[in-house]
């Protein structure tokens, strides 16, 4: 089957979800109204509350949630071939991921553009609150373990993207300092930075930097996890104009530009489904399609870390309420666009059957290697560009990705030990550098705890990151189910989701747990008992908040 | 936003106004996502800035003061919001009140 054909029915599905069943949710569900005073009116101060063009908004929404994780996702999960990845994909998009952002921000803006763990607070309750810092914090610890792993095998499989994904960082250094000093205007900026990282992956395959196998007896892989979480600790402290913003900016270029090229390259080559669309024939402990895979794509489907950015800058910068639909739902549009990507490159790729089960050896092999290689091949037939030029154009678009989710996810990591110092009355805890060390200390435990000294294995810990950011997307659908059953409205444009999520991460977690238990690994066997009790207390508070509305509502009514 | 009402005529016009739209896009988009945190981090600098120059009229003894006085006027119209967001009320100085 043609690769285009999926493209299309991926497409054109999701723009019938954006306009005609978020246009449903939008005016009959949430019903937004344009004459709402929205926080970034009520509350503009220039700082925190603006209110922002939509179109920017957008913008700045898409480029906070997309990252790394559509793309790892789901080239992990076409491993069970590619029918049930691209039907998660644009259904997850359409129902759930949509409506989770969307909702997220309207609940937000309609509570004084409160974040969702405030309102977890306020609407479900304090126990609540407190599990939902638990959760968040063992996401965001997931969330840099696994990155760490994903970028070190980049740089160790793709020697040649070494020097231009370093080289970026050198390139946002130096954007960073000409606007902040006003040197030059941002559009000249904009196509300096963008000439600059293509040169830079165009002279990679002349300068190819390998890491030793092994260095003082420590693996390769290894030291580029100790590498990269050296520079993410420092760029986490430093200040955000010098390099975060600019290196955030140039990957939101860099992401459009990579959409563009890789959607291009599929247009131009038409290539050909190689993988098979239901895999009967998946390779030896590869555990059961179903449920895991709904935790292995988590981003690209629904994902709570999303709630996160909805409700806590996007809300505060809304201009018009109705606007909620543009900037949440087409964000997860986008961010399926993304995944859908992923899929057609992990499968499409090859030049043969055999080519893509060598690539998928195992459950977590291939992955974004996956995506890497089979987009390189779909560039290099489709646009003439050289393979490893491309391979490196992909390698370095991963691992900056990744590389910008870890920078800020130990930032906010580091935020929630201070917090943690302060509520406890722990001085030292508050200090910026010994909770960043913090941070980075438990990252590293659970990087090489899971993988052993190698810190290869890491990737075991992807589907528990799906479960948890699952189960922070289920705390959020809980919010606003609660908020829209005050209102009196339908619930079950929310409750569904809501309850389908925690069904299935439940049972995933169940599935991996016994995985963990026979493999012997205690390690995650632990981690994945504290997300269960999580998932358990989490199911729990949902049951408790729906009752207890419920019976208000009733008592209401006598 | 900008102004574009001769811009349909002139094409260099059209060019420049186009170029100013999207100066106004990439800028919004380059500071939106980290124009709090900024904000913040520069607030912090002029909240110690603040407290230098008033510092002697709360008994804190300032080797500078002598230049910092000339200041005390150019900065009176942020006082109260400073004092406001330092957890006093009220203004803690006792010879000038703002509020």
């Amino acid at each position: 089957m043609s690769a285009i054909i999926l493209l299309v029915v991926g497409l054109v599905a999701m723009a019938l979800g954006y306009f005609l069943y978020s246009k449903f949710i939008a005016e009959k569900i949430f019903r937004l109204d344009p004459d709402f005073r929205t926080p970034a009116h009520e509350f503009e101060d220039g700082v925190d509350y603006v209110p922002t063009n939509r179109f920017v908004l957008w913008g700045h929404h898409f480029t906070s949630v997309a990252g790394a994780a559509p793309i790892v996702g789901p080239a992990i999960a076409v491993i069970w071939g590619w029918l049930p990845a691209f039907l998660w994909v644009v259904f997850g998009t359409i129902f759930f991921a949509g409506v989770h952002d969307s909702g997220a921000i309207w609940a937000s803006v309609r509570n004084k553009a409160k974040s969702i763990g405030a309102l977890t607070g306020d609407v479900v309750g304090t126990r609540a609150r407190s599990l939902f810092m638990i959760v968040i914090f063992l996401v965001l610890l997931m969330v840099n373990a696994v990155f760490a792993v994903v970028i070190s095998g980049l740089m160790m499989n793709f020697s040649t993207a070494v020097v231009p994904v370093w080289g970026a960082i050198l390139v946002a250094l130096v954007i960073g300092q000409l606007i902040y000093r006003r040197i030059l205007s941002l559009p000249v900026v904009s196509v300096l930075g963008v000439i600059a990282l293509y040169a830079l992956i165009f002279i990679g395959p002349s300068v190819p930097l390998q890491m030793p196998a092994e260095i003082a007896g420590m693996s390769g892989n290894a030291v580029w996890i100790l590498l990269l979480f050296g520079y993410a600790a420092v760029a986490s402290l430093l200040p955000v104009w010098v390099l975060l913003q600019p290196r955030d900016y140039i990957n939101g270029l860099q992401l459009f530009v990579g959409l563009l090229v890789l959607y291009g390259a599929i247009v131009f080559l038409n290539p050909n489904m190689v993988a098979p669309m239901f895999n009967s024939n998946v390779p030896a402990g590869t555990p059961s399609l179903l449920p895991l895979l709904f935790v292995t794509i988590a981003c690209g489907a629904i994902s709570g870390f999303h709630g996160l950015v909805s409700s806590g800058t996007t809300s505060k910068q809304l201009n018009k309420e109705p606007d909620a639909r543009f900037v949440g739902y087409f964000g997860a549009v986008g961010e399926g666009m993304l995944a859908l990507a992923a899929i057609l490159v992990a499968t499409a790729g090859f030049a043969s059957l055999a080519d893509w089960q060598a690539m998928y050896t195992g459950f977590g092999q291939g992955g974004v290697n996956a995506f890497v290689q089979g987009g390189a091949y779909i560039i290099h037939n489709g646009l003439g560009l050289p393979e490893v030029t491309a391979a490196t154009l992909l390698t370095v678009m991963a691992a900056l990705f990744a590389g910008t989710t870890m920078d800020t996810g130990l930032r906010l990591q580091r935020y929630i030990f201070q917090e943690w110092g302060t509520i406890y009355n722990l001085k030292w805890m508050t200090k910026p550098a010994p909770a960043t060390l913090l941070a980075v200390g438990s990252c590293l435990l659970l990087a090489f705890g899971a993988g052993g000294a190698g810190g290869t294995g890491g990737m075991l810990i992807w589907p528990l990151f799906g479960t948890t950011n699952q189960l922070l997307a289920g705390l959020t659908l809980l919010v606003i189910t609660v908020i829209l059953m005050r209102l009196k409205r339908p619930l079950w444009y929310t409750l569904v989701p809501l309850c389908f999520l925690l069904v299935m991460t439940v049972l995933a977690l169940l599935t991996q747990l016994r995985g963990f238990y026979e493999a012997g690994n205690y390690f995650l066997l632990i981690l994945g008992s504290v997300i269960l009790i999580a998932a358990i207390l989490v199911s729990l508070e949902c049951g408790a908040a729906l009752k207890r509305q419920r019976q208000e509502i009733a008592n209401q009514g006598k | 936003m900008h102004d574009d009402r001769d811009s349909g005529h002139d094409p260099l016009e059209r060019i420049r106004a186009w170029l100013s739209q999207a100066r106004f896009f990439a800028e919004e988009v380059y500071s939106s996502r980290y124009r709090g945190a900024i904000a913040r981090a520069r607030r912090d600098e002029d909240d110690l800035f603040m407290l230098l120059v008033f510092s002697e009229m709360m008994g804190v003894p300032n080797p500078a003061a002598y230049y910092t006085l000339e200041l005390q006027p150019l900065l009176l119209e942020r006082f109260h919001d400073w004092h406001r967001r330092m957890g006093m009320e009220h203004s803690p100085l006792d010879h000038f009140r703002c509020c």
